[in-house]
């Protein structure tokens, strides 16, 4: 009986976190439909959503690890944009090819993190004080870097990570091909994942959510990644930002769930001493998380960079507040130890198709902020209501 | 002389414990009454209810205070009246300073003004009282326990004191520290302040206490007059008891040697030059559950957690062999990797991920060994946690259960769980039972007898004797971070073990001076 509560409150969360996107995007199709612009969800949005919230993503995996492990990092945005400066100085004034670039900036990322990351990590000062240091240190490093000017334009090799299309080489280019076929593909992978885990739930004694609920949700997902992957097919293609981002995503998705060291994180921040005491080096591991967000705010401030074409000292400002949103947004646990990879794109994305949308509409900068922080508060309270219930 | 005070037939229940039961207790006025017991005996309970910490209400019984009843609502009530308790635990403010800690939550203040002269002034007279030679603004963290426990008691009689208890106020202290609080003891009785101190220390006793009255298991045993004091009578009735519980038959045969220690040193974490391991050697054979006794403080959790991994401490010295050879414990994961495991006897802070289920416990101290090149297999991580689900009888509805939602015994079942995954050789044991209803305590004795049985070998540490004489072949005793005695299955008994303790205690004067 037990059992069945926990099971059906797991799952609470993330159905619950998917139905908020879902009625937000239909909130926005209805209101952009009602002052009589054209349709929300159409190809160009679409694509966009995924190119000016891409850093966002990028950040949040690797800030969930950082809160999952119980920190914080309110570096990102700083790191974000010096590491773009330096990608830009790399590109610009030192003339170096993109594929040396790319590398060399991710490297300089690491550096940084782990530069943080050994303050937190070995020597315990609080990750909050490090990092708030490191906003600062970055910021002004970033503005030293360019001098107070912004460095740009780029070739168009480096421009093509954040701006770019996957090439269709079905040669069929209106609708395309290949993102058609991959769509496809996807399509597939997510259903047969989600039976697996089914299966599985079934075989440890898990009661799995009712049969309806399962097939309903998948088929929401489906529909929705078929329209998505339809529109993308019409219009230009698969963005390259989007690959990217799936690539990552699986990725920590499957590192925090199924890797030895994934799952040591979450105990670290479950409980430290009891971690300890099995024989885990919780320090390392937190030093590792902040090593992987310093690379992630690296490709971040990159990507960021090449869509704008320009390095500029100003940008990167706020990442780091988007970033950690997200991830609380995404059901993470402000105390460390829980959270998911899943929860906290889906709360990426929330927090991107509200950007667009309001933009749509014409609401002011002003009340944007205002409504973001009241659906961060509502989130969280919606979290906590549940684990007392 | 007038009687101050009289606890009558005090019965205090928690939820399946009964930790009092109509125990007596009567205090004459200006006396200095020594309470001693076991750990656990109810002592400290007593103490709380005495000082409002458990409200009028919450305990069956009378107390009659200075001719009248006493109804206690909190401490404030009783604090009024003039009854002060020192916890062992100090209560005061590490980073605030002497007279800041002194007037807390009862300032120097005229309308919410705090009159810092007037504080200072009177903080000053106070610690003279004392005999502390402390300025009023010195900060109290940065200065030894030894003080701290003083300026407790400047604390206590800035709000006029009527009747003082202290709960074993010199176990922290070293033994010129402990001279001091006691002779100071003697000043405040001559002042007319009457006094209730617990402590183990017979020594102690003897030299300030005029009467004693001994607690155990919940009920008042005896009250003796300083003339009646002596060591014997009081380790009598100290331990005189039956066994309350039942343990499994055991026809133990010990095999080859498993695990020495020799000569086991290490040091305080944070306060230099404390040496809190003295030279420990002892040692468990395969097969053999072996016993660690000895009150609180003694050092035999610190023993156990510098060993294992040297997971407390620093300055590590001595040997640990298994199987005949030495081994690296200088990790946890080399301990673990060496064959030792360690429960904690603080199953929720330092056993448990309490949020998280059963089956990724289970798993935590060898994820390696569901794994294939670092990645997880779940559903052998379900296949095992379900093994030692049946194994050991976790009583749950499934293994997707959050441990937070298990009593206590099948919480340490999922610790045991964990730690026997790991495979190993010795387990020490650290308060196996602690916390835990009778019935549970039978199944993790059958489970020490289990694992004994396949060869391994159990490292118990406890502060009920009982079990340790139930459950153990070999009893060590530890005292002050040395191993005072150890005593044959046979020859074991409560009164002999009570009084390795007590007289190690007794012949400590210089002795236990740290380098």
């Amino acid at each position: 009986m037990a059992d069945k509560q926990s099971s059906l409150g797991g799952h609470l969360r993330e159905n619950g976190m998917l139905l908020a996107l879902v009625a937000i995007v239909a909130l926005f199709s209805i209101l952009v439909g009602a002052q009589g612009k054209p349709m929300f969800l159409q190809a160009p949005n679409i694509t966009n959503i995924f190119l000016q919230n891409g850093h966002v993503i990028i950040l949040a995996l690797g800030m969930l690890l950082i809160i999952v492990s119980g920190h914080i990092d309110l570096s990102v945005g700083s790191v974000a944009a010096f590491t773009g400066a330096v990608a830009a100085y790399l590109t610009v004034n030192l003339g170096l090819p993109f594929w040396l670039v790319i590398p060399l900036t991710l490297i300089v990322g690491g550096m940084i993190g782990a530069a943080q990351g050994y303050w937190v990590a070995f020597w315990r000062i609080p990750s909050f004080i490090v990092t708030l240091a490191g906003m600062m240190v970055f910021r002004g490093a970033t503005m030293l870097l360019l001098g107070g000017q912004n460095i740009g334009p780029f070739p168009k090799a480096f421009q093509s990570m954040s701006s770019g299309f996957i090439p269709d080489l079905t040669g069929l280019t209106k609708p395309h091909g290949l993102t058609l076929i991959i769509t496809a593909l996807a399509i597939g992978v997510i259903t047969w994942i989600g039976m697996r885990a089914r299966a599985r739930d079934a075989e440890f004694g898990i009661t799995p959510e009712p049969t309806g609920l399962f097939w309903g949700r998948t088929a929401l997902i489906a529909a929705a990644t078929a329209f998505v992957g339809y529109q993308l097919a019409s219009f230009r293609g698969l963005p390259n930002v989007l690959v990217v981002l799936t690539i990552l995503i699986v990725l920590y998705a499957f590192f925090t769930e199924n890797t030895v060291q994934g799952r040591r994180i979450y105990a670290v921040g479950g409980n430290e001493k009891a971690a300890k005491l099995s024989g885990i080096g919780t320090d390392r591991l937190v030093f590792f998380c902040f090593v992987n967000m310093g690379v992630l705010a690296a490709l971040a401030g990159m990507m960021v960079t090449a869509r704008l074409n320009s390095a500029t000292p100003k940008a990167g400002t706020g990442f780091e507040l988007d970033a950690i949103a997200a991830v609380f947004i995404g059901g993470a646990s402000m105390t460390g130890g829980s959270g998911k990879i899943i929860g906290v794109v889906i709360g990426a994305l929330i927090m991107g198709v509200m950007n667009m949308g309001m933009s749509i509409l014409g609401i002011g900068i002003d009340y944007q902020q205002m409504i973001k922080g009241l659906v961060l508060l509502a989130a969280v309270i919606f979290d906590v209501y549940n684990k007392n219930k | 002389m007038t009687t101050l005070l009289e606890m009558r037939e005090i019965t205090k229940v928690f939820p399946g414990v009964k930790a009092l039961d109509r125990v007596s207790l009567t205090v004459e006025a200006g006396e200095i009454h020594a309470i001693c017991g076991e750990n656990g005996a109810g002592k400290s309970t007593l103490m709380k209810v005495l000082s409002g910490v458990y409200p009028h209400g919450t305990y069956d019984g009378e107390i009659i205070y200075d001719g009248a009843p006493l109804a206690n609502r909190g401490i404030r009530d009783s604090e009024e009246k003039g009854i002060i308790i020192i916890h062992q635990e100090l209560a005061l403010i590490p980073l605030l300073s002497i007279a800041e800690n002194l007037f807390m939550g009862n300032e120097v203040a005229t309308n919410g003004v705090i009159s810092w002269p007037l504080a200072m002034q009177k903080t000053g007279e106070l610690l003279r009282q004392v005999g502390l030679n402390e300025p009023p603004g010195a900060i109290v963290g940065k200065l030894g326990v030894g003080k701290q426990q003083l300026i407790e008691i400047a604390k206590a009689l800035s709000k006029n004191v009527r009747l003082l208890i202290l709960d074993e106020p010199t176990a922290a202290l070293q033994e010129a520290d402990a001279d001091r609080l006691l002779d100071l003891m003697l000043e405040l009785k001559a002042q007319g302040v009457t006094q209730i101190i617990i402590s183990h220390k017979l020594n102690e006793i003897s030299r300030v206490a005029d009467r004693i009255t001994v607690i155990r298991d919940g009920t008042s045993v005896s009250t003796l007059s300083k003339a009646e004091i002596s060591e014997d009578r009081i380790i009598r009735d100290m331990v005189g008891r039956d066994m309350a519980h039942r343990y499994p038959e055991r026809s133990p045969h010990p095999g080859e040697m498993l695990f020495e220690v020799e000569n086991w040193s290490c040091m305080h974490a944070e306060q230099a030059g404390r040496q809190m391991i003295k030279g420990v050697s002892l040692n468990v054979r395969k097969g053999e559950i072996v016993g660690i006794a000895g009150l609180m403080g003694a050092g035999r959790t610190e023993f156990a957690m510098s060993i294992f991994g040297r997971s407390y401490g620093k300055s590590h010295a001595g040997r640990v062999n298994m199987h005949g050879k030495p081994v690296d414990v200088s990790t946890v994961t080399k301990a673990i990797d060496a064959g030792i495991s360690y429960v904690t006897e603080d199953r929720k802070a330092l056993g448990l991920i309490l949020e998280e289920p059963i089956l990724k416990n289970i798993s935590l101290a060898n994820l390696f060994g569901i794994a294939k090149n670092s990645v997880l297999d779940k559903r052998r991580e379900a296949q095992v946690a379900e093994g030692y689900r049946k194994q050991l009888a976790i009583r749950t509805p499934g293994v997707q259960q959050k441990v937070v939602n298990l009593s206590g015994g099948n919480q340490q079942k999922v610790v045991l769980s964990k730690w026997l995954f790991t495979d190993p050789a010795l387990l020490i044991l650290d308060e196996p039972t602690r916390g835990i209803d009778v019935g549970a305590k039978f199944e993790i004795y059958t489970i020490m007898k289990d694992l004994a049985e396949q060869g391994r070998g159990v490292l118990m540490i406890s502060s009920e004797m009982p079990e340790l004489l139930g459950m153990c072949d070999r009893i060590y005793v530890m005292n002050e971070g040395r191993i005072v005695g150890e005593l044959s299955r046979e020859e074991a008994d409560q009164e002999k073990i009570m009084a390795l303790i007590v007289k190690d205690n007794g012949k400590n004067g210089g002795k236990a001076k740290v380098a």
